[in-house]
């Protein structure tokens, strides 16, 4: 018998809750234009959120699940993929996908209840969002396999939930990737709930990254909350993968400082305690702290940077609503490439039955 | 006597029998604290405590596979599936194991579980909240399947279903959970899980349907009688086994039928009653039976989904159009 490999879980952090730097940053990040971008990622998608949620309240869009306290996430991927990388998203990703080319309208039109909302102008290969909890990470394997099969260096980046990490596509999942050695990188956001559930009666294991050591997938936890962290982590799980062709996972600590969706109410089951505690702990306060610090940053610029923010958001809500309506025998017409004849008489029927009833 | 919308009734009901039986144990996603995504469950773990209402992980299939495996131990399962577009990776657990425990093991095992989920669209929900793939279940040998439409049917209904020594299907038509109250007496009083609810009595045509879609198809009947036209309106609510000798009778007397569903048309549950009426009736007929339904599409996002859902206007149309018929 071999002994157990070492069953410990890294944990990485380089940016305390201060913003104070616990430890130097490699040479590529030592970059003001780049540590101000990614700022401002978090600050763009911060501002989308609450404008979301606006919308839902008014009516313009309907549910919508925010990613508020969890940017740094979706911030650290979209910067450290590839463009020909391939992103399989689940719903709190704004931040990486509007790095790779989806526009704020075609994310208020997802959830303004429009298909054309995952029908990117701009992104051709990655994924929608994915709604059935953990089953895009079986679609990333088979993304990550004809990457493989293509003979491309490129990688299929997944990410989920905490909550996503109970279900049977999860483990199938890793188990598949290590097995058939699959260039596909998890990344699990771990925001302590899945709706209403607590993390500790999601799972008894001691980390979520220990459930890929039993897949014999290498995982590492990180700040989730330090967009440095996760950049310097992402980056680099993307050059192993890219080198080995093997999966690697990674859990992002973070907390869901947010109701789950609009249509919930997290009053009913979180302690306003501990999410006090949490909204210490968020991202964007902590990258400010650690930019001024750095004398790149003042209020004046950060004032600019918002009011920037926020009106880039409201010309593309502008866009949005102005929208022309898609037409309304639409929903037949991408059922298959060809409509058959028994759904062409369907569709007829219904246009037949506009012109009558309306 | 009580005020309640369905989804009340519906936790009036689950707690009724709660108390009642304790060997019944309810669990799913949220069910717990939250009391469910729509308070179908709400304040049953404080009343019961969390070793009988209890959160799972966001495990499906094991929600399903655990409950087979209670029921074999003499508990009674109610799992709450979040919604009905969730239920797919359960399958294999309820077509496989559920719907056969009893047959394979001829009886020694038995699976006295209820399964519940809403389902339906209209009410501006995202994508997969919206389906109504009630025929899948009604395929499936050794299931039954209900679907209330009022809350005093939730009620009586699901009181049956957890009653029932089979595995029982009870699908939500949550676009109705809070459309109305109604006046019942929680009296644990269970209804049939084999017959039809006649609901408006008429000689000219019989109009059958089931969940949120009675909503229209009642108001079809009323806005007909002020065209002449009597009809007779008939709430299927057990999908499965389909109570035939009902909407016969209806039938012989009216000669002409549609029946109204929201979920896709081809190979619904409209079809195998068209089919039983063809083989059982046919001679009572006077015109051909009509189907409004949903069309063979993905159900729409809901910025589209009122194109998709049967409209009284829909079912206005094609009663007209049969009593034409000549
Ligand atoms: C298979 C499936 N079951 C249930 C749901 C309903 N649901 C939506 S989100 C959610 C919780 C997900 O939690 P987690 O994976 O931790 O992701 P988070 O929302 O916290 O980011 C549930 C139960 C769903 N979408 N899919
Ligand atoms: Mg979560």
């Amino acid at each position: 018998m071999n002994t157990q490999q070492n069953l410990n879980i890294e944990f990485s952090q380089y940016l305390d809750i201060n913003g104070t730097l616990l430890k130097p940053l490699p040479a590529t990040l030592d970059n003001e234009e780049l540590l101000i971008a990614l700022y401002r990622l978090l600050v763009l998608t911060r501002l989308f959120d609450e404008t979301a949620v606006n919308l839902q309240r008014t009516g313009i869009i309907g549910t919508y699940a925010q990613s508020k306290g969890q940017e740094a996430i979706g911030t650290a991927i979209g910067r450290a993929m590839l463009a020909d990388d391939v992103f399989i998203p689940y719903y709190r990703d704004i931040a990486t996908q509007i790095q790779r080319g989806v526009s704020f309208e075609e994310i208020l039109q997802y959830w303004g209840g429009d298909e054309r909302g995952s029908n990117f102008a701009d992104q051709p290969n990655d994924f929608s969002l994915c709604v059935p909890i953990a089953t895009q990470l079986c679609h990333a394997i088979g993304v990550a396999f004809a990457l493989k099969f293509q003979s491309k260096r490129n990688v299929a980046v997944v990410t989920c939930g905490d909550g996503a990490t109970s279900k049977g596509d999860f483990y199938e999942s890793l188990n598949m990737a290590a097995a058939m050695h699959l260039p596909a990188l998890f990344i699990i956001n771990n925001n302590q709930w899945a709706i209403s559930v607590p993390l500790h009666q999601q799972t008894a294991s001691k980390t979520i990254a220990h459930k890929a050591i039993g897949a014999g997938i290498p995982a590492i936890q990180v700040d989730g909350n330090d967009v440095l962290a996760m950049l310097i982590n992402i980056s680099k799980a993307l050059e192993q993968i890219r080198q080995s062709g093997k999966p690697f996972l990674i859990e992002a600590i973070t907390y869901r400082i947010c109701d789950h969706t609009t249509a919930d109410d997290a009053s009913r089951y979180m302690d306003a305690d501990v999410l006090q505690e949490a909204i210490k702990k968020e991202p964007l306060i902590r990258h400010k702290r650690f930019l001024s610090t750095q004398h790149f940053w003042t209020e004046e610029k950060d004032k600019a940077l918002y009011h920037d923010c926020q009106q880039q958001i409201d010309e593309a809500v502008d866009r949005y609503q102005n929208f022309p309506p898609q037409a309304a025998g639409d929903f037949f017409d991408y059922m298959y490439e060809q409509l058959p004849a028994d759904l062409l008489e369907q569709k007829q029927g219904f246009i037949q039955g506009l012109k009558h009833h309306e | 006597m009580n005020d309640w919308t369905m989804i009340e009734a519906i936790n009036h009901a689950l707690a009724n029998q709660m108390r009642a039986n304790e060997n019944i144990v309810i669990f799913g996603e949220d069910v717990g604290v939250n009391g469910g995504v729509f308070r179908a469950t709400d304040g049953l773990q404080t009343e019961f405590g969390e070793r009988r209402v209890f959160d799972t992980p966001l495990a499906e299939s094991a929600i399903i596979g655990m409950s087979i495996g209670m029921a074999s131990q003499g508990l009674i399962a109610i799992a709450e599936i979040q919604f009905m577009g969730f239920i797919y990776s359960a399958i294999d657990q309820i077509l496989s194991h559920a719907a056969r425990l009893r047959n394979r093991t001829r009886g020694r095992l038995t699976c006295p579980i209820v399964i519940r989920a809403p389902f339906g669209g209209g009410i501006h929900a995202p994508e997969h909240h919206s389906e109504s793939t009630e025929a899948m279940f009604a395929h499936i040998p050794g299931l039954r399947v209900v679907i209330p439409s009022s809350p005093a049917r939730a009620y009586g209904l699901l009181i049956a279903a957890i009653q029932d020594p089979d595995p029982v299907i009870f699908l939500e038509p949550k676009r109705i959970y809070r459309d109305g109250k109604q006046a019942i007496d929680d009296n644990g009083q269970a209804l049939p899980l084999d017959s039809c609810f006649v609901l408006r009595e008429g000689v000219d045509i019989t109009l059958v349907s089931w969940g949120a879609m009675m909503k229209e198809t009642l108001e079809a009947a009323k806005q007909l009688a002020q065209k002449g036209i009597d009809a007779e309106v008939i709430d299927l609510a057990t999908i499965k086994p389909l109570d035939i000798d009902s909407i016969i009778a209806s039938v012989n007397k009216t000669g002409r039928c549609i029946i109204v569903h929201e979920a896709a048309r081809t190979c619904g549950v409209g079809a195998e009653i068209a089919a039983q009426l063809a083989e059982k009736s046919i001679t009572s007929l006077l015109a051909p039976i009509q189907r409004v339904t949903g069309y063979d599409t993905v159900m729409p996002m809901f910025k589209n989904e009122h194109f998709y859902m049967p409209s009284t206007q829909r079912i206005i149309y094609s009663a007209i159009k049969t009593m034409e018929y000549r």
